[in-house]
């Protein structure tokens, strides 16, 4: 569908007004860090920031941490996504582990699980293996929680119906309840994906070896409080392309 | 096979939903039997809770009667029988992941049907029920009624001898459905296949019917047979006849009983004022 003028009118109207959102933040940054004398140790000037950012992009010392930290994520996720949609799938095919294991689920899914940090690194280690697990825990359960709802509440119509043309099971999975539950299990692979990144960066800056988070950490220890800022802004640009693309895959999977 | 052989045998079927004693148990079906000649259009029509979608799926071998057999085309009913019997179900039973032609291929993947056949057959069946120019519209895109034209179309697709349909135009409005019962009446004159019609509405049963089997309130059985001597296609002033009129206000006058005792029974008027 495309939109009308209205809406695509309306769609720039609200991105101007988030725009303008953000540069008024900047704008007020920079008057802190320059009229209200602000100290550089809390708040560095923005232009400080940017030259530093410039600085870590054209001499691309970020690789090894982005190296680290991506592959952790991507390592958490095929592990959480995988067992999740298995586990998933397998829970949804009888309404008794259904009714026992969904609510156990979503309890769990409503802790904080990050607090187990310390007993993962004890298990794993500092290094990227006990990221790996805790990213891959947390991520886990909204994945297994939307797999179980997306194959558990199949339309018994469709599923009646296409038994009554004579579909085999395989064909009921692949033509029935698979693009049933797709869009759900989609979007639980999105958040998925977005906590099992927050949990990674975040379980990097408390106890690590390496990594974004790590290094955001070390630089505020170090009190070079302007290149900790630049490496903020470089990892919100990452996370930002990050959900872009998993957002964009999501609606791709969704079309219909 | 010869026209006026038996193409669906029921005896003695009884079924009840849950166990004797159950909070849930329901007799919805009680000692039915009838024979359903090849080629004719029987239209079920009942109150609420008659137990009359329960034989359309016992028919159909969706469900396992608690007693008594169906025989389809001298087979005995154990389950669903693609080859022989196609439904059109009340609504939504249209996958909204695929476009129209694509549920019409479909039926026939699942039914077995060579891939040479489908895409013929998918084009004869879509230009039958007049949907050619929405082969490739999603469910979604299309009307209530052009949606069951759709599911129809699916139907047809799998030229199976027998067609049950379930309501199949019961959530439509009264307009769309008299326009689609004209052109099922001129469609399934084309056909010799035989249709167990499942209707709340009278004017329904009478206009499309050859038989009308009017059933009891639950636990149902079948009342009376009412015979609608009317070839197909039956034209629009069919319905503005003598006849029609004779035939459903007698519809009326069996239904009417029927559907106080479900009133009185479950407290609710599950039944709508009959049309």
């Amino acid at each position: 569908m495309t939109p009308s003028r209205k809406e695509r009118q309306g769609r720039l109207a609200s991105r101007a007004v988030q725009a303008t959102f953000l540069i008024v933040l900047i704008v007020l940054w920079y008057l802190a860090t320059t009229r209200w004398r602000v100290s550089p140790l809390l708040l560095p000037n923005p232009v400080t920031v940017l030259h530093n950012f410039w600085d870590i992009l054209r001499t691309g010392e970020f690789i090894g941490d982005l190296r680290v930290t991506l592959t952790e994520l991507a390592a958490a996720f095929a592990i959480a996504a995988t067992s999740g949609v298995t586990v998933g799938y397998l829970i949804s095919r009888s309404q008794y582990r259904i009714r026992v294991f969904e609510p156990l689920f979503a309890g769990i899914y409503s802790i904080p699980i990050i607090l187990f940090l310390p007993l993962y690194v004890l298990f794993f280690g500092l290094g990227p293996a006990s990221k790996i697990a805790l990213g891959a825990t947390i991520s886990f359960f909204p994945i297994a929680l939307n797999t179980i709802a997306g194959f558990g509440y199949v339309d018994k119509t469709f599923v009646v119906a296409a038994r009554s043309m004579g579909a085999s099971d395989y064909q009921l999975f692949r033509h029935v309840l698979m693009p049933a539950a797709l869009p759900i299990i989609l979007s639980g692979m999105r958040i998925g994906f977005t906590v099992a990144l927050l949990s990674i960066i975040g379980s990097e800056t408390i106890a690590s070896l390496a990594g974004l988070g790590h290094r955001i950490v070390h630089l505020a220890e170090g009190m070079e409080i302007a290149r900790m800022f630049a490496y903020i802004v470089f990892v919100v640009f990452i996370a930002m392309i990050l959900n872009t693309c998993v957002s964009v895959l999501e609606a791709r999977g969704k079309r219909f | 096979m010869t026209a006026g052989t038996v193409a669906i045998r029921i005896r003695g079927v009884s079924h009840q939903f849950g166990e004797e004693g159950d909070a849930r148990h329901v007799r919805a079906l009680r000692d039915t039997s009838l024979d359903i000649t090849r080629g004719e259009l029987l239209c079920l029509i009942g109150p609420s809770g008659c137990g009359k979608s329960t034989l359309l799926n016992v028919v159909g071998g969706l469900m396992a009667p608690t007693t008594g057999t169906v025989e389809v085309f001298d087979q005995k009913v154990a389950g669903p029988m693609p080859r022989d019997i196609a439904f059109v179900f009340q609504e939504n039973a249209l996958f909204p992941w695929n476009t129209v032609f694509e549920n019409v291929n479909l039926g026939m993947v699942f039914q077995g049907v060579p891939r040479a056949e489908r895409e013929a057959r998918a084009h004869r069946s879509l230009e039958a029920v007049g949907l050619k120019d929405f082969a490739q519209h999603y469910p979604g895109q299309l009307s209530g009624g052009m949606r069951q034209r759709a599911a129809l179309a699916r139907a047809l697709s799998l030229e199976t001898g027998i067609l049950l349909m379930d309501e199949p135009f019961g959530a439509l409005d009264e307009q769309t459905r008299m326009i689609l019962g004209e052109d099922l009446s001129v469609l399934l004159s084309r056909t010799d296949k035989t249709i167990v019609f499942v209707t709340h509405s009278l004017g329904e049963a009478t206009f499309l019917a050859d038989r009308v089997a009017v059933f009891s309130a639950r636990p149902g059985t079948i009342k009376q047979i009412i015979h609608v001597d009317e070839p197909h296609p039956r034209k629009p002033d069919f319905v503005t006849s003598p006849k029609f009129t004779a035939i459903r206000n007698e519809l009326y006058g069996l239904l009417h009983d029927e559907i106080r005792k479900t009133i009185a029974d479950t407290g609710v008027a599950a039944a709508g004022p009959a049309r």
